[in-house]
C-alpha cells in the first residue's frame, strides 16, 4: 500500500536527456547527449521510490548499490553519490554510457509498473561527469599485500579486474597489445557514443589506485603467458572478442568490404575521421550497407553517416523485434536517417572490372520456427533475389574470442568457440590463471565484462591468500 | 618509447633502422613482423624483420620509401625514437633440414629474406639464394646473403649486374640443374605469383610471404585477410608466410590498392608543410 500510494504521486517519464539535434549530430562525432544538468538530476533521483528490496540491484553486472547513490543525488550530495558509485564500479563514466540499462538495473525497476523507470543509467553518468568535472580525490591506497598479478589486456574486464585488485592491496601490471588502453572502449566504440577523453580519464583513475599499464606487449608474442606466470602470482586474461565473424559468402574480400572491426578502428582509435590530419585513411563511398542488427552495427550504419555517407542501410535477416541492439542505439540510427532493410539475407558481393565492390545480392527472408535462441529462424524466401548497389560494405554480425592466447598455451581449456572455459569466478583449467570478458564468455556487453573483471579479482584474491 | 641507435642508407630510397626494442629482440624468429607508429598522429604499419639481437636488444628494419610513413620514417636520425614498436608479430618461418633450398629475394624484399637465409643454412640445408632489382644499385645485403649461401644468383631488369632478367629465369636454370627440396620467395606480389607458377610445374613446396595492409596485427581487424586455397586468413597471425602455390596474388594485389588515393593526398600534405 505503501508503494501503491508513491506510485500514483511519481511522474511517469524519464526526464529527457537534453541532446544534438540528429541534423546537426550527422555532421559531426562529438557525443549525442549533453547530460542532465544538477537540476533535472535531483528531480529524476527524487522519482525513485527507495524500495527495500532494491530490484534493480539484482540487474546489476557490478553490484552498484543504485538506491543509494540516487538518494545522496536526491538530497543534492553528488560526491558521496559517486563515493558509492566507485565503491564498486572504478568505470561508472563508461557504463554509464554503454550499459544495456533497460535490461539489466532498469528492467526491474518498480516505477516499470506505471511508466518508465527511473533513469539509472542516466544519473550513473551524470555522477560520473560531476566528479570528474570537479577533478577526483586521489583514492586512499592500501595496505599493500606483498602480491602480484598480471592482467592482459585493458579493455572492461581487465581495467576492471586490475582496479579491484589494486584496491585490495595487490601491486597490478597491465599488458596491452595496442597503442592507447581500453580494448573495445577505444577501437570499437565510436566517439560519439563514448568519448575517447573519457576512456582515457578513467584509465587514468585506475591508474591511480596503483595499476602500471604496459603498452605494445602483444601476450602471447611478446611475452607468453608462462613467463608471467614466472614472474606475478597470478595472472588475468582479458584480450576480448577480437576475431571478427564473416558471412562467408563470395565476393568479401573485394576493395570496398570491411569487418566493423577494421572499419570501426581505422575510426575511432586511429582517428581516421580526422584523416590526413591523424595519418590513417579510411576509405568510404556515398552508399553504405551494413550487415547485423547489434550495437556494433548501430556504430557503423551512425559511423559512416558522419563521414559523409548519402545513404547508410542496416541488412538485416530477422526483425527489429529480434534485433539485439540496445533501444537507444537503434532510436538513435533510425533518427539520423539510417534505413534499416530487414528480412534480408546477402548472398554475394559484385565487383567491379578493378575488383571494387558496386553491388550485393540478397534475398529475401520470412521468419519461421523459432530456433535454438528462441527467436523465430529466418528462412530464404525462393527467387527473392535483388541486388542493390553500393560503394562500400560493413560486415558486423559479430566477434569471435581472441585466438592469440589459447593458441599459445596448450594446458588451457578452450571451449569450442575459441573461448578460454571458466568457473563462474573466472577460474580456469590451470590453477593461477584467470580470466573474463569476452575471452571467456564470447561476445557479449562492457558491462558484462566489468562484472566478470570484478569476479575473477575476487576470486584471485582468494586464491593469493591461500597460496 | 623506441630509439633509433643506427640508420644506414642502402640505396636511394632504401634504409636501415636499427630500432632498441630488447622484449622484441628477445623473441624475434626469421619470418616475423613488428608493427610500428612513428608518432601519436601516425599511422601502424608493419615491417617484416631484418635482423635483431637479443644481447643487445635491437631489432633492424629495413623499408623503401613509398608512403607517407615510410617517407617520414627515413627522416629520422639516430637519437630519435618510435612511439610504438610491437612484437614480434606472425608465425615464425619453418626452419629445418629440407636439403636444398633455393630462396628468393626481390627488390626490398631481400630484406625480411636475410634473417631465413641464414636460418636454412645453420639447420643444415644446401642454400641457393638468387636476388633481384631493377638494377645493381638497387641491390640489398648482397655480401650478407652470399655469405650464408652455397650457390649464389643476381638477376637485375637492366642487366647491371648478374643475369638480365628476372629470378624467375635463374630459378627455372637452378631447378634444371638441381633436386630443389623447399623455395622461399619473398618480394613484390608479381614475383612471387611468378615464382610459384614456375615451381608448381615440378611440385616443389614454396613460401612466400605476404605483406598485405594491416591496422592492428593481431587478428583483430581483417584488414590484412588473403584468400589461400579459397578460404581467408589473416597474415598477422596465421601468415605472413604461406603456400605459394594457393595464394589469390590478385586479390592481394587489389586489396594492396586500397588506399592509393589517401596515400597520394597524405604524401602531397606531407610535402607542402
Amino acid at each position: 500500500m505503501q508503494i501503491g500510494r508513491c506510485l500514483m504521486s511519481v511522474r511517469k517519464t524519464k526526464h529527457e536527456m537534453p541532446e544534438q539535434t540528429p541534423k546537426e549530430r550527422i555532421k559531426n562525432f562529438k557525443e549525442v547527449p549533453y547530460g542532465y544538468s544538477k537540476e533535472i538530476a535531483i528531480e529524476e533521483a527524487k522519482r525513485c521510490l527507495q524500495c527495500k528490496n532494491k530490484p534493480c540491484m539484482k540487474g546489476c553486472p557490478v553490484e552498484i548499490d543504485i538506491p543509494g547513490f540516487i538518494n545522496c543525488i536526491a538530497q543534492g550530495n553528488f560526491e558521496k553519490a559517486a563515493e558509492v558509485i566507485k565503491a564498486k564500479n572504478n568505470l561508472p563514466a563508461i557504463s554509464g554510457r554503454v550499459c544495456p540499462y533497460e535490461s539489466q538495473c532498469e528492467g526491474e525497476c518498480t516505477l516499470k509498473k506505471i511508466g518508465e523507470p527511473v533513469g539509472i543509467g542516466r544519473l550513473e553518468r551524470f555522477i560520473a561527469d560531476y566528479e570528474r568535472g570537479i577533478g577526483k580525490k586521489p583514492p586512499k591506497k592500501p595496505q599493500s599485500t606483498g602480491k602480484n598479478v598480471a592482467v592482459v589486456g585493458s579493455g572492461p574486464a581487465g581495467l576492471t579486474c586490475a582496479g579491484d585488485l589494486a584496491r585490495m592491496g595487490h601491486a597490478v601490471t597491465v599488458f596491452e597489445a595496442l597503442h592507447d588502453p581500453g580494448g573495445v572502449l577505444m577501437y570499437g566504440i565510436p566517439e560519439f557514443r563514448l568519448p575517447k577523453a573519457i576512456v582515457k580519464s578513467e584509465v587514468e583513475y585506475v591508474k591511480s589506485l596503483g595499476v602500471e599499464v604496459n603498452y605494445d606487449i602483444v601476450v602471447g608474442k611478446t611475452i607468453t603467458v608462462q613467463e608471467l606466470m614466472e614472474e606475478y602470482d597470478a595472472v588475468f586474461i582479458g584480450t576480448g572478442a577480437g576475431l571478427p565473424n564473416w558471412l562467408n559468402i563470395p565476393g568479401e574480400n573485394l576493395d570496398g568490404v570491411y569487418s566493423a572491426n577494421e572499419f570501426l578502428t581505422r575510426v575511432n582509435m586511429m582517428k581516421a575521421y580526422r584523416f590526413p590530419e591523424y595519418d590513417t585513411p579510411v576509405k568510404m563511398g556515398k552508399v553504405v550497407v551494413t550487415f547485423g542488427a547489434g550495437n556494433v552495427a548501430m556504430d557503423c550504419a551512425r559511423t559512416a553517416l558522419r563521414l559523409g555517407a548519402e545513404k547508410s542501410y542496416i541488412l538485416y535477416r530477422r526483425t527489429e523485434a529480434e534485433m539485439p541492439a540496445r533501444t537507444e542505439e537503434i532510436e538513435h540510427a533510425k533518427q539520423e536517417g539510417v534505413i534499416f532493410k530487414l528480412l534480408i539475407a546477402p548472398i554475394q558481393f559484385i565487383g567491379d572490372e578493378k575488383g571494387i565492390l558496386k553491388e550485393v545480392e540478397y534475398l529475401k527472408m520470412q521468419l519461421g520456427e523459432p530456433d535454438e535462441s528462441g527467436r523465430r529462424r529466418p528462412v530464404p524466401i525462393p527467387g527473392s533475389e535483388e541486388k542493390l548497389a553500393v560503394d562500400t560494405a560493413l560486415v558486423a554480425i559479430g566477434q569471435s574470442p581472441n585466438p592469440l592466447i589459447p593458441r599459445t598455451m596448450k594446458d588451457l581449456k578452450i571451449g569450442k568457440h575459441g573461448n578460454i572455459i571458466t568457473d563462474e569466478d573466472g577460474r580456469t583449467s590451470v590453477p593461477g590463471i584467470f580470466a573474463g570478458g569476452d575471452i571467456a564468455s564470447g561476445a557479449a556487453t562492457v558491462i558484462l565484462a566489468m562484472g566478470a573483471g570484478k569476479k575473477a579479482a575476487r576470486a584471485i584474491d582468494a586464491y593469493l591468500k591461500n597460496n | 618509447m623506441y630509439p633509433i641507435v643506427e640508420k644506414k642508407v642502402l640505396s636511394e630510397n632504401v634504409k636501415l633502422l636499427k630500432i632498441k626494442a630488447p622484449l622484441v629482440a628477445k623473441k624475434a624468429l626469421p619470418g616475423q613482423f613488428i608493427i610500428l607508429r612513428i608518432d601519436e598522429k601516425g599511422e601502424r604499419i608493419p615491417l617484416t624483420i631484418a635482423d635483431s639481437d637479443p644481447k643487445k636488444g635491437t631489432v633492424s628494419i629495413i623499408f623503401l620509401e613509398v608512403g607517407k610513413t615510410t617517407k617520414q620514417l627515413g627522416l629520422l636520425n639516430v637519437g630519435d625514437s618510435l612511439e610504438n614498436f610491437a612484437g614480434p608479430l606472425g608465425m615464425p618461418s619453418e626452419v629445418k633440414k629440407y636439403g636444398t633450398v633455393v630462396c628468393v629475394g626481390g627488390g626490398v624484399g631481400i630484406a625480411p629474406l636475410y634473417p631465413i637465409v641464414k636460418a636454412l643454412k645453420e639447420a643444415g640445408n644446401r642454400v641457393i639464394s638468387i636476388l633481384g632489382a631493377k638494377t645493381a644499385d638497387l641491390l640489398l645485403l648482397e655480401n650478407e646473403i652470399h655469405a650464408f649461401s652455397d650457390e649464389f644468383y643476381i638477376a637485375t631488369d637492366d642487366g647491371s649486374k648478374g643475369h638480365k632478367g628476372f629470378v624467375s629465369d635463374v630459378i627455372q636454370q637452378v631447378i634444371d640443374k638441381n633436386k630443389v627440396d623447399m623455395v622461399m620467395a619473398i618480394g613484390p606480389i608479381i614475383m612471387m605469383k611468378v615464382v610459384s607458377t614456375v615451381t608448381k610445374k615440378y611440385n616443389i613446396k614454396t613460401l612466400v610471404s605476404l605483406n598485405p595492409i594491416m591496422v592492428d596485427g593481431t587478428g583483430m581487424c581483417g584488414g590484412c585477410r588473403v584468400s589461400i586455397d579459397g578460404k581467408t586468413k589473416f597474415a598477422c597471425v596465421d601468415g605472413p608466410e604461406f603456400d605459394g602455390h594457393k595464394v589469390d596474388y590478385d586479390n592481394l594485389m587489389l586489396r594492396n590498392r586500397r588506399f592509393l588515393h589517401a596515400e597520394g593526398e597524405a604524401c602531397k600534405l606531407a610535402g607542402a608543410s
